[in-house]
């Protein structure tokens, strides 16, 4: 009895828990909203609990008005040196106020905090996240909320021509039906997390020239199941994962896993790659560089005329 | 041969528990999200790499039902045994912590396995099982010749809550896309892709069952007190002791290949035992049955009711089994 109160009870926090952050990655109406109206003249210490934020404002020239950043921020390089405030579930409310902070970016789930935030009355930039288009939106709010609306209109229109140029590159070319799978249990294909029919990943998928096996899933991620994977017979399967520990010996290991269903045209046709790369993961100013890397694999024969930006060179396994 | 009549009384119903796990393997297969012909899936003519129906058949759906199969039977009666050897009724296969060392090895494999872990999840779930069982077993026999039932069951509840906490130590350490994959095992999955992991499982069980078999006499001698039992000429002592491995192993072994799928230990032997009495030597071979029947019966639920989403089967089970459970105490009290 108390066994299973005990279990329940985890498995209930955990619940609370994931339900948070998928609130926080999730589809929210409004891609940032602001708590205050933004008469801002220009923040200048920033506290950025949100990584693609953080990663905005650097890209807008801000990097230098950060003065905090989450315990997930690893790019820009920069960022190894500012100050860590915790993130989306513990942020530390004490150390928040000892840098003094003139703006704070946090999430919209993050309700305790900006209930605290606003009762200190700090400015609070409440960031959802809300698909390819969302993080432009959010460029260019955050832009005239800190002061630098011309750069982070410029930055925007910059990515938007580069998504374009990914567009045009794969434009008439067969759309490969593309499972897009985000996680799953290493070692074997249990677990199978895939990417549905909404969200940022569904989006740069689509945008790379790829069609989205489970377009008709309305939701950000679905568990796809031995045979539901089988059943969608996708052409091509593009397991993307954040950076780091992946090793070349790695991902041959886990790519040759998918020979255990052979009939999918992906592993029958060498069509399954894994992409070690934080940019397919984070929607900030990177998105047309992880376009760039999907539609390298979707379509071989894209390649770009001239390099987007310096390190793009998509680190991909072919099979 | 007074005594064997009420037990031969009784015995159509184990075949009957034993014909609704045959029937339930055999219709979960043809029954699932994408319809496929059967025809085709045994043809012989389609090369088998390129035979999809065959592939959702023997790849995706027959290894998901003999899995529930294993799990569910497995499961059921080491309920049985856990209620027999604790003389608790409420006693469930996780009450001694097997579950919670199984979850919190699988926690450490799912968060760290990358950096510093060998082996997979099962693997690593099944470690730390064999540890809560060995620091419970140590802390039971510790003070006493035998087994103590009542240390046994403390040390078993205050390890849940220690594992517990450990969990959620681990899961406060790790990323987002690794508790969410976490908290997923943790709501029983059944989807193994291959025979792999049943196979593997599959000696433990076989092990544990054999001494499921020799425990079923024992067990209806002890459920009138030890002293009783010995005088009986019960073997107290090791009985407690195969008790307590065997039901252990068969549990760390289900939960290895399908996480800690709840209820099934619970609710199955209760009804069997409403059906057929408490004699050990029906009631252990009809809960396995039945076990195995009623997590084929729920993975067919979880597989269809949000088709093509997938439904946690452990969901679908303490749906079921939390309203049951609850009646069952008030209907004690």
């Amino acid at each position: 009895m108390a066994a299973h109160q005990k279990s329940l009870s985890t498995l209930l926090l955990c619940a609370v828990v994931a339900a948070s952050a998928v609130t926080a990655s999730g589809r929210g109406e409004l891609p940032t909203r602001s708590r205050q109206a933004a008469p801002t003249a220009g923040a200048t210490r920033i506290v950025s609990l949100v990584p693609a934020v953080t990663e905005m404002i650097y890209a807008m020239g801000g990097g230098d008005r950060v003065a905090g950043v989450s315990s997930y921020d690893r790019f820009p390089p920069e960022v190894a040196s500012k100050p860590r405030v915790g993130a989306l579930i513990d942020p530390d409310f004490e150390r928040i106020l000892s840098l003094r902070p003139d703006l704070l970016v946090v999430y919209g789930s993050q309700t305790d905090l900006i209930a605290r935030l606003t009762r200190a009355q700090l400015p609070v930039l409440v960031y959802r996240h809300a698909g390819l288009p969302g993080v432009m939106v959010t460029i260019r709010q955050v832009g005239q909320r800190i002061g630098l609306g011309a750069q982070a209109d410029q930055l925007a229109s910059r990515i938007d021509d580069d998504l374009d140029d990914v567009r045009r590159r794969v434009a008439g070319r067969p759309r490969p039906r593309t499972a897009l799978i985000f996680g799953r249990e290493e070692g074997s294909l249990r677990g199978v997390y895939a990417s549905g029919g909404i969200g940022f990943m569904h989006d740069l998928l689509e945008t790379a020239g790829g069609t989205d096996v489970f377009a008709d899933v309305s939701r950000e991620n679905l568990q796809a199941t031995t045979e539901i994977l089988i059943a969608r017979a996708p052409d091509v399967i593009l397991e993307v994962r954040p950076a780091e520990g992946w090793t070349p010996d790695r991902i041959a290991k886990e790519r040759a896993l998918w020979r255990a269903l052979p009939s999918l045209p992906a592993v029958r046709t060498n069509r399954v790659y894994l992409l070690a790369d934080d940019r397919l993961s984070v929607p900030g100013p990177r998105v047309a560089e992880a376009a760039r890397m999907i539609a390298a694999a979707l379509h071989p024969g894209s390649a770009p005329r001239h390099s987007l930006h310096a390190g793009t060179t998509p680190r991909r396994e072919r099979q | 041969m007074t005594r064997a009549s009420p037990l031969r009384r009784h015995v159509p119903v184990v075949l009957a528990c034993f014909g609704l796990m045959v029937a339930a393997i055999v219709t979960a297969p043809l029954v699932g999200s994408t319809s496929i012909s059967l025809s085709r899936a045994f043809s012989r003519s389609v090369p088998f790499a390129d035979n999809v129906d065959a592939q959702i058949f023997f790849i995706a759906r027959l290894p998901r039902a003999l899995a529930a199969a294993l799990v569910g039977g497995t499961l059921a009666a080491a309920g049985v045994v856990f209620q027999g050897l604790l003389r608790n009724p409420l006693a469930t296969p996780y009450t001694l912590g097997v579950s919670a060392g199984a979850s919190l090895g699988a926690m450490l494999a799912i968060t760290f396995g990358s950096t510093w872990m060998i082996g997979g999840v099962a693997s690593a779930s099944l470690a730390g099982a064999f540890v809560a069982v060995a620091v419970v077993f140590a802390l039971a026999s510790a003070r006493h010749r035998g087994l103590s039932t009542t240390v046994l069951l403390l040390a078993g509840v205050t390890l849940n809550a220690f594992f517990s906490a450990l969990i959620l130590f681990v899961q406060y350490l790790s990323d987002f896309a690794d508790t969410f994959r976490a908290l997923r095992w943790l709501m029983g999955d059944l989807d193994v892709g291959s025979y792999t992991p049943i196979l593997a499982a599959l000696p433990l069980v076989g092990v544990a069952f054999a001494g499921f078999a020799w425990l079923a006499r024992p067990l209806n001698l002890l459920s009138i007190g030890p002293e009783a039992a010995s005088s009986r000429g019960v073997p107290v002592e090791r009985a407690h002791r195969v008790a307590f491995f065997t039901a252990s192993l068969a549990t760390g072994a289900a939960v290895s290949v399908g996480g800690p799928i709840g209820f099934v230990g619970i609710i199955v032997p209760h009804l069997v035992r409403l059906v057929i009495g408490a004699d050990h030597r029906l009631v252990l071979p009809a809960s396995a049955f039945f076990g195995a029947a009623f997590l084929v019966g729920c993975d067919v639920l979880a597989r269809l009711v949000l088709a093509p989403l997938e439904l946690p089967v452990g969901i679908i089970t303490a749906l079921v089994g939390g309203p049951f459970f609850l009646w069952l105490l008030i209907r004690r009290a």
